[in-house]
C-alpha cells in the first residue's frame, strides 16, 4: 500500500473557499461536513436538556425546575436527539461522505436533493428550536393525543411542522441511497461485493422511505386537529387517541432502526478493519440488515401492549417483536467470531466497536425482556424502558458514530486525531455510560415511572448514581468535540490509508479531490478481501500495492 | 428470599410472583448471554491482538455450522419467553369471574375511585387483602394509566371507553399508586397510595364515615331522573329496546350490522344515540352528552348491567 502521504494539492476541502461555496455545495463530502456540524448543534443542545434532566432528578422533590419546565425540557431532549441528531446521524453523515466513495462513484445520484434535505433539516430545525426558544413544547417526543390534540397550551403546531420538514430531509435522503446503491456502483462492484456499511444504508433507505411518510401525515393530521377541531384522536371530537399511538410508532420504532442499522454497518467496517479479515458471515449480516428493516415495520404494537389493544394482538406483537432479536443476534455473533485467529488492533475505533457490541447486546437482551408480555405489564412506562432505549439508541447508535467519526475522520480531514485522548473518551463514554443508564433498568422495575419531574425517597440513591454518571458521559462526548477540532488544525497529516484496510476509501487521497477518485475504479474481488490485492486502477497499477 | 433484598419492589399481589417469575428468569437469560458475548470478545482481542504492524488476519473462520447454532438457540429461547409471558399477561388480562367492581374515574391530576359499596375517596384507595378487584376506568380528560408496582400490573385509562385491571392483594400494607402515562404539568404527582387491609378492618373503615350509596342504586336513581325510563320499560310495546337481560348479548341494528352490548355500546348510546341504532326501532333518543358526568355513566351503566345479573 502506498501509505505515504499523497494529499494532491487539490482537494475537496481547499477546491474552492468561501461559506457561499459550502451553502451551495453538490459535493457528497462536504453536504456530509454540513451535516455533521448541524447535528452538533442539536446534540449539544439537546444534552444540555438531558444535563438539565439528571440535575433535577438528583433529588426526589421537584426541586430545580417547575414542573411545566421539566416537562418542556424531556420534550425537548427527545424531539432533538431523536428526529434531529439520531435519524441523520450517521446516514447523513458519514453515510454521505462515504457511500459514492465506498462504491467506487463521484458522487451520490442526485447531488441537489442531496443539498436541499439538508435545508430540510436546517428549516425544521430553526423552527423547532424557534417554538423552543418561545416557549417550547411540553408534550413528550411522543406527542401523544389526546394530551398534544387538545389539552397542551405549548408550541405543539410549530414544532410539529419542524418535524414534519424534517422528515422531507430523512426522505431525500434515502431517495438518494437507494437509488445511488442501484445505479452508481463501480464496474466489478457487484451486490454482494459491497461493504456491509452500504448493505446497512440500504436497508436503512428503505425505512426512511417507507416509514418518513407516515409520521409525516400523523404529526399533520395532528396539527389539523388542533387548529381546526377535525375529529381524529380525540374522543370528545369522535376520535380515537389509541389511532394516533399505531400511526405513532409506525413510523418510530422502524425508525430505531434508521438510528441502529447505520451504526451496525459501521461496527462492521471496523471489525474488518481492524482485524484485518474478511467478516465472518457476511451475507448473514447483509441480510440480517434487510430482515431487520423489514421485520421492524411490522412491531410497532408493542408499544401499545396496556395501551387499549386487544389481547390477541398483543400477543401477536409480542412473537413478531421477539423475531427481529434474532438478525441481531446473528450480527452480534458474527462481529464476535470475526476475533477468531484475527489480526486485532486496539485502535480508538475498535474500542468504540467493541463497547457497542456489549452495550446493544445488553440493549437487545432487555429489548426481548420488553416484548415478553408478563414482564412488560409491569414495567413499560417506567425507567425500564428509558434504559432499554438509551441502551441501544446511545450505547448503540452513538458509540458507532464515535467509532466511525473516528475511524474516517483521517479521510475526512486529512489529519489523525490524538490518540491518548481518543481513547481516554472512548473509555469515559463506555464507563459513564453504564454508570448512567444501567441503575435506570433497576429503578424500572422497582415501579419508577418515567417523565416524572419529582419522586418518592426511596428512588433517590439510584437517580443520584445515574446523574453521577451522566457527568462522567458528558466528560467523555465533550472530549471529542475538543480534540478534534484541535486535530483539524494541528493534528498529524494523515497518509491515505493510516489503518492498512480494504476499501474503495481507502484507495484515494485523504482528504480526497472533488470527484472522489482520479481514475473510476474496477473492482476485481469481495470485500475485505485482506490476502490479495482487490482494486485495480487500470492506470494506476503500480501505485497500489 | 429476593423480596427482603433492597432494590427489589414489595410484592403484594397474587400477580406480583408470576411476573417476578418471568423477570428474574429473563435476567439470568439475559445475564449468561451478555457474559458469554463479554468473555467471548475480550478473550479473543486479547489471544489474537495484533503482534507486527503488517500482520493480517488468517483466513481461517470459525465452522459455518455456527450461523444455525446462534440463530436457532435464541430463537428457541425467546419462545419460551414468549409463552411464558403470554401466560402470565393472558392470566393479568383476564378477568376472573369471582372480581368484585370497583370504578376510578381519573382527571389532570387527581383520581377519583367508587367501591362497590358506594364509598368514595380521592387519590387514595382502600381494598380488602385475598378479595379479587377490577378496576373499571375512564378518563375526564387525558391518557392517564393505574400502575401500582407492588401488584405488578398497570393499564392505561383511555378517555372515551372503559379499560379494566384486575388485582388481589396478598399482603395487608400501604403501596404507591403511579400515574404512569403522561398526563401534563403535575404528571409526576398524580400519585397515591393503595391501602390494603385485613377484611375486618376494611369493613371497619367503610362504616366509618365512608358510608355512600351503590354505584347500581345510584344508576336506577338515575334512570328515572333522566326519565330513561319513559322509553325503556320492560312491556313489549315499549319505543325503545328492553334492557332486561340485554348486557352481554349480541344486538342486531337497523344496518344489520351487529354489536356487543358492553360497557362501551351502553356509554355510546347514551352520549350518541344515533350511532347504533337497534334494529327494529326509530332514532328517537335524545343524546345526553354534556348533561352527565363520567361518574355518572359509570352508575347508568352498572345499574343497566345489573338489570342482567344474577336473579334477573
Amino acid at each position: 500500500m502506498s501509505t505515504a502521504s499523497s494529499a494532491p494539492a487539490r482537494n475537496y476541502l481547499n477546491s474552492s473557499y468561501g461559506l457561499w461555496s459550502w451553502l451551495t455545495t453538490k459535493d457528497h463530502k462536504r453536504i456530509g461536513i454540513l451535516y455533521a456540524i448541524t447535528i452538533t448543534v442539536f446534540f449539544a443542545i439537546g444534552g444540555l436538556m438531558a444535563t438539565l434532566i439528571r440535575l433535577e432528578l438528583a433529588t426526589p422533590a421537584g426541586d430545580l425546575l417547575q414542573p411545566d419546565t421539566y416537562n418542556r425540557v424531556f420534550t425537548m431532549h427527545g424531539i432533538l436527539m431523536v428526529f434531529f441528531f439520531l435519524v441523520p446521524s450517521i446516514p447523513a453523515t458519514l453515510g454521505n461522505f462515504l457511500l459514492p466513495l465506498m462504491l467506487g462513484a463521484k458522487d451520490v445520484a442526485f447531488p441537489k436533493l442531496n443539498l436541499a434535505s439538508w435545508y430540510c433539516l436546517v428549516a425544521g430545525g430553526a423552527l423547532t428550536l424557534w417554538a423552543l426558544i418561545h416557549g417550547g413544547v411540553d408534550t413528550g417526543w411522543t406527542f401523544y393525543t389526546p394530551y398534544s390534540s387538545s389539552y397542551s397550551n405549548t408550541w405543539v403546531n410549530v414544532t410539529g411542522i419542524g418535524v414534519f420538514i424534517a422528515g422531507f430531509s430523512s426522505i431525500l435522503t434515502g431517495v438518494n441511497f437507494i437509488a445511488t446503491i442501484h445505479r452508481m456502483r463501480a464496474p466489478g462492484m457487484t451486490w454482494f461485493r459491497m461493504p456491509l456499511f452500504v448493505w446497512a444504508h440500504y436497508a436503512t433507505a428503505l425505512i426512511q422511505v417507507l416509514g418518513t411518510p407516515v409520521i409525516a401525515i400523523t404529526l399533520l393530521l395532528l396539527v389539523l386537529e388542533r387548529t381546526f377541531h377535525i375529529g381524529i384522536f380525540d374522543p370528545t371530537l369522535g376520535g380515537d387517541p389509541v389511532l394516533f399511538q399505531h400511526l405513532f410508532w409506525f413510523y418510530s420504532h422502524p425508525a430505531v432502526y434508521i438510528m441502529i442499522l447505520p451504526s451496525m454497518g459501521v461496527v462492521s467496517e471496523i471489525i474488518a478493519a481492524f482485524t484485518r479479515k474478511r467478516v465472518f458471515g457476511y451475507r448473514f449480516i447483509a441480510f440480517s440488515s434487510l430482515g431487520i428493516a423489514i421485520l421492524g415495520f411490522l412491531v410497532w404494537g408493542h408499544h401499545l401492549f396496556v395501551a387499549g389493544i386487544s389481547t390477541y394482538s398483543a400477543l401477536v406483537f409480542s412473537v413478531l417483536s421477539m423475531l427481529v432479536a434474532v438478525p441481531s443476534a446473528i450480527k452480534v455473533f458474527n462481529w464476535s467470531a470475526t476475533l477468531y485467529k484475527a489480526s486485532v488492533s486496539w485502535e480508538t475505533p475498535m474500542l468504540y466497536a467493541l463497547g457497542f457490541i456489549g452495550l446493544f447486546t445488553i440493549g437487545g437482551l432487555t429489548g426481548v425482556m420488553l416484548a415478553t408480555l408478563g414482564i412488560d405489564l409491569h414495567v413499560t412506562d417506567t425507567y425500564f424502558v428509558i434504559a432499554h432505549f438509551h441502551y441501544v439508541m446511545v450505547g448503540g447508535a452513538i458509540m458507532g458514530y464515535l467509532g466511525g467519526l473516528h475511524f474516517w475522520w483521517p479521510k475526512i480531514t486529512g489529519r489523525m486525531y490524538p490518540v491518548f485522548w481518543s481513547k481516554l473518551a472512548a473509555l469515559l463514554v463506555f464507563v459513564g455510560f453504564n454508570l448512567t443508564f444501567f441503575p435506570q433498568f433497576i429503578l424500572g422495575y422497582m415501579g419508577m415511572p418515567r417523565r416524572y419531574h419529582a419522586y418518592p425517597p426511596e428512588f433517590q440513591v439510584l437517580n443520584v448514581m445515574s446523574s453521577a454518571g451522566a457527568t462522567v458521559l458528558a466528560v467523555g462526548y465533550m472530549l471529542p468535540l475538543i480534540y478534534l477540532a484541535w486535530s483539524m488544525r494541528y493534528g498529524r497529516k494523515a497518509p491515505e490509508n493510516p489503518w492498512g484496510a480494504v476499501g474503495l476509501e481507502w484507495e484515494t487521497s485523504s482528504p480526497p479531490p472533488p470527484e472522489n477518485f482520479v481514475h473510476t475504479p474496477v473492482v476485481t474481488g469481495e470485500a475485505y478481501d485482506y490476502t490479495k490485492k482487490v482494486y485495480a486502477f487500470p492506470t494506476q497499477e503500480a501505485e497500489l500495492v | 428470599m429476593w423480596q427482603n433484598l433492597p432494590l427489589f419492589p414489595d410484592s403484594a399481589s397474587t400477580l406480583a410472583g408470576q411476573v417476578d417469575g418471568i423477570y428474574l428468569f429473563s435476567v439470568a437469560i439475559a445475564l449468561i448471554f451478555s457474559a458469554l458475548i463479554a468473555v467471548m470478545v475480550i478473550t479473543l482481542a486479547i489471544k489474537y491482538r495484533r503482534r507486527h504492524p503488517d500482520q493480517i488476519g488468517s483466513e481461517e473462520h470459525p465452522p459455518e455450522i455456527l450461523e444455525l447454532v446462534w440463530s436457532v438457540v435464541p430463537l428457541g429461547i425467546m419462545l419460551v419467553m414468549f409463552f411464558w409471558g403470554a401466560r402470565v399477561f393472558v392470566t393479568a388480562r383476564t378477568v376472573p369471574a369471582n372480581a368484585v367492581e370497583y370504578h376510578a374515574v381519573a382527571k389532570r391530576w387527581m383520581w377519583k375511585f367508587q367501591h362497590p359499596s358506594g364509598a368514595r375517596e380521592i387519590n387514595e384507595l382502600h381494598v380488602p387483602v385475598g378479595q379479587t378487584i377490577v378496576m373499571k376506568m375512564t378518563s375526564e380528560d387525558v391518557i392517564h394509566d393505574f400502575f401500582v408496582p407492588a401488584f405488578r400490573t398497570k393499564y392505561d385509562i383511555v378517555p372515551g371507553r372503559y379499560t379494566t385491571v384486575w388485582f388481589q392483594a396478598t399482603k395487608v400494607g400501604e403501596y404507591h399508586l403511579f400515574c404512569a402515562e403522561y398526563c401534563g404539568a403535575e404528571h409526576s404527582r398524580m400519585g397515591g397510595r393503595v391501602v390494603v387491609m385485613s377484611p375486618r378492618d376494611y369493613e371497619e373503615w367503610l362504616t366509618h364515615g365512608n358510608a355512600g350509596v351503590a354505584p347500581a342504586a345510584s344508576g336506577a336513581e338515575l334512570f328515572g331522573t333522566l326519565a330513561c325510563n319513559t322509553c325503556h320499560k320492560s312491556d313489549s310495546a315499549a319505543r325503545a329496546p328492553k334492557l332486561d337481560g340485554a348486557y352481554g348479548t349480541q344486538v342486531t341494528m337497523v344496518d344489520g350490522t351487529t354489536a356487543k352490548f358492553d360497557d362501551d355500546y351502553i356509554r355510546e348510546s347514551i352520549l350518541n344515540p344515533q350511532a347504533k341504532v337497534v334494529s327494529g326501532f326509530q332514532p328517537i333518543m335524545p343524546t345526553f352528552k354534556g348533561q352527565i358526568s363520567e361518574d355518572q355513566l359509570l352508575q347508568l351503566i352498572t345499574y343497566v348491567k345489573s338489570l342482567s345479573g344474577p336473579g334477573k
